[in-house]
């Protein structure tokens, strides 16, 4: 009983509480992400985009949410019912389980309590990343076989080799950021760049940053490599058989990934929720902290513009284009890097 | 011979396919990606041409053929005699009506002693070439500005006398003003 008693249980609520306000808020945002797609396509396009529905179209996102939510839900007669239900859930539980390692911001101060606006400050916290969003590729795999289309089946298996040939190349461009902070704590690698003195990882890591937003963009499935999901050349991809809101949890979940790893970007290159040219340490706690935010905020919201413009610039590759990039560049320049980190490290040590 | 005495040049705009094999900076992919992505951005400041429809409306060519009107004079009275002519005309066949003779006491709503007593249009089939319009002796038929109609049904595509004709100038002179819309041509 005391053993009970003893547990911190206001740090279970105040954790429960974080997490309820991260999901929640990555749901909310990823509302606005799709239509934010669909704004940035049209600014692009010389077009005005959706401007309907409410204020500048601002409705637009429950719009089309209460549309998925209200069209007809179709399970194929030959499909696998349960796994084909699991499909979606698990793409969704993987993308949001992502956000549980993100330092968000400082701590702030309630009541004389410090609250870590970090739901688990993990010291494994990149691996379990990476270990997360191979768990992404398991939502394709299932969503596309259990449909038991051959199309979806093809579909999925592109997707899933796509994910891990990229993985290993993004993974290998992590290990020279690691080399650098000594740390797999994503708080850890986002202080050390805080710290006076130090610059933000691009400036040491530039190709390695380039490797890793290749790749990041191809686990997020997004342009130049969405062959996993090519509606137009390729018979849509491994979510042909969905529809209604298993289709939106498919299509949702991919806005989260692009959410996350822009916030893995943010906290591995650029410095998380540091401010440029700011020494925040001089104001109080709070407000540090809520700045912090809106720059790691920024930083993110930067990162999707450029995922958008990416994607409403160039076409996608071939398929063996896209394995050639993964397994004869990337993967060999990757490989460069770490060997030249490594180099460089041992030569300042001396 | 070969094939570039053949063929003879018609612009001086023809260019010949480069097939060399790419050059460094080509493989890398990222100069050009980056050049598209300059044109893009570039989008973002030009001004759309984008016209919002319902509310705004783009202006027609004073050529522009509508949907049909049948016209009425000055007094009110219907202008067509049904003389067919516009249905010989209509290469689509569109066009079918019924003749009737006006009775004493009709001279305030026909013009002439013959009028239209069934007067149909199916646009399904009509082309709006206009030729119709040309055809018409009495100036009874004209191409409006009204376009775009819908319906559930192909029954209510075929329009009778009370869709096409024009509102009486007598009674109602802003709609007959505003269905003729400056496009007839020679209003004796």
């Amino acid at each position: 009983m005391t053993t009970l008693l003893a547990f911190d249980w206001i740090l279970l609520i105040e954790k429960l509480i974080l997490i309820a306000i991260i999901v929640f808020a990555s749901l909310g945002i990823a509302l606005y992400t799709t239509f934010a797609e669909r704004k940035v396509a049209a600014i692009l396009q010389d077009r005005p985009g959706p401007n309907r529905a409410g204020p500048f179209g601002l409705f637009q996102p429950f719009a089309d949410g209460l549309k998925l939510i209200m069209k007809e839900e179709i399970i194929p007669n030959t499909a696998n019912k349960v796994l084909f239900i699991l499909g979606p859930g698990l793409a969704m539980t993987a993308a949001l389980m992502t956000c549980a390692v993100i330092p968000w911001s400082t701590s702030v101060e309630f009541f004389g309590r410090k609250i870590d606006l970090q739901i688990a400050d993990i010291n494994i916290g990149i691996l379990y990343i990476f270990g997360v969003v191979s768990l992404g590729v398991y939502g394709i795999m299932i969503g596309g076989w259990a449909s038991n289309n051959k199309f979806s089946l093809m579909a999925a298996l592109r997707g899933a080799s796509q994910a891990i040939s990229y993985e290993l190349a993004m993974g290998l461009s992590l290990i020279a950021v690691l080399m650098l902070s000594g740390s797999l704590s994503l708080k850890a690698i986002v202080e050390q760049q805080q710290a006076p003195g130090n610059l933000w990882n691009i400036a040491y890591q530039p190709l390695g940053f380039i490797i890793f937003f290749i790749c990041a963009l191809a686990e997020c499935n997004r342009t130049p490599f969405d062959l996993p999901e090519a509606e137009n050349e390729l018979n849509f991809g491994y979510h042909q058989e969905y529809s209604s809101m298993k289709l939106g949890f498919y299509l949702f979940s991919e806005y989260i990934n692009m959410i996350m790893s822009s916030a893995v970007m943010a906290c591995l290159f650029f410095g998380g929720y540091d401010i440029p040219f700011f020494d925040e340490s001089t104001l109080s706690p709070n407000i540090a902290a809520l700045l912090g935010f809106l720059a790691l905020f920024t930083k993110i919201i930067i990162f999707i513009f450029v995922f958008m413009w990416i994607r409403w610039t160039i076409p996608r590759f071939r398929y063996d284009q896209l394995m050639n990039l993964g397994w004869k560049r990337l993967i060999p320049l990757a490989l460069f890097n770490m060997l030249l980190t490594g180099a460089i490290i041992l030569w300042k040590q001396g | 011979m070969t094939n570039d005495n053949i063929m003879q040049a018609l612009t001086n705009r023809s260019k010949a396919v480069d097939r060399a094999p790419m050059t460094f900076m080509e493989r890398l992919y990222i100069p050009s990606i980056l050049k598209g992505m300059a044109i893009t951005f570039s989008h973002i400041f030009k001004k759309q041409p984008t016209i919002q429809y319902p509310e705004q409306k783009r202006e027609f060519s004073p050529v522009f053929r509508g949907l049909h009107v049948l016209n009425r004079d000055e007094e009110g009275r219907e202008r067509c005699t049904a003389c067919g002519l516009c249905a010989v005309a209509c290469p689509a066949e569109a066009i079918t009506m019924e003749a009737a003779e006006r009775l004493p006491g009709e001279e305030n709503k026909y013009r002439e002693e013959k009028y239209a007593a069934k007067y149909e249009i199916n646009m399904l089939r009509c082309i709006f070439c206009g030729l119709c319009e040309e055809a018409c002796p009495k100036d009874a038929i004209y191409l409006s500005e009204t376009f775009a109609p819908a319906n559930f049904a192909r029954k209510g595509f075929i329009y009778g006398k009370e869709d096409l004709l024009i509102p009486d100038p007598v009674t109602d002179a802003a709609g007959f003003e505003k269905a003729q819309g400056g496009r007839v041509r020679n209003k004796n």
